[in-house]
């Protein structure tokens, strides 16, 4: 519960900085939604389970280009470019208008993941990271 | 006639100009996908590989679910 309100604190601080970002996800390990601006529950969890389709067909092309883990990609459409960062288990996913600043967008979504880092940390939850490509089990 | 070789000169400079530019901000505004890797490598995929179309068809998804 604690995360959701860190989550949803660090959205609130996102969506008034950026004006670049339109909608805007943020998912942790087990596919939770842990703040989202999409208002309809619906929508929400089929722009989740997008996100993760889309993950997922990037790492297949990372994998088969010999890439490493990929930690972040943008898709950029006519109507706006799509951006998803990966940090740890945590997802950020985030809708923008056509013809964003790329750096700028990214940036910005970076630092509202750590800013729940350094609330979990704050608060005295551990952040737990993802298992990286390769790891034994 | 010195004025209007002027003129039409100045009115092929501008339409070069204007096309130079439209082109720029075109080729700006293609579909890709930039694949960003932990080592700070990126792969840029152009839209019309059967790769960037899989990606991209979902990128669109998500616009239109999220607008």
């Amino acid at each position: 519960m604690l995360r959701r309100m860190d989550a949803a604190q660090a959205l609130a601080d996102l969506t008034e900085i950026s004006s670049q970002v339109v909608h805007v996800a943020i998912v942790d390990g087990e596919g939770t939604v842990l703040a989202t601006t999409i208002s309809d529950p619906g929508r929400s969890a089929r722009f989740v389970e997008g996100v993760t389709r889309l993950l997922e067909e990037a790492d297949t092309l990372r994998q088969a280009r010999g890439l490493p883990s990929l930690s972040q990609l943008e898709a950029a459409t006519l109507e706006g470019s799509v951006f998803v960062v990966r940090s740890g288990d945590r997802i950020i996913a985030a809708t923008t208008r056509p013809d964003p600043t790329v750096g700028l967008v990214f940036y910005d979504l970076k630092h509202c993941l750590r800013s729940i880092d350094d609330a979990a940390i704050a608060n005295g939850t551990p952040r737990r990271s993802r298992k990286k490509a390769g790891d034994a089990a | 006639m010195p004025r209007r070789v002027l003129t039409a000169l100045m009115l092929a400079a501008g339409s070069l100009v204007g096309s130079i530019l439209y082109r720029r901000r075109a080729a700006r505004r293609l579909e890709r996908v930039d694949l960003y890797a932990e080592d700070g490598s990126m792969a840029s995929i152009a839209d019309g590989s059967p790769d960037a179309e899989r990606l991209l068809t979902l990128a669109r998804e998500l616009m239109a679910l999220a607008h």
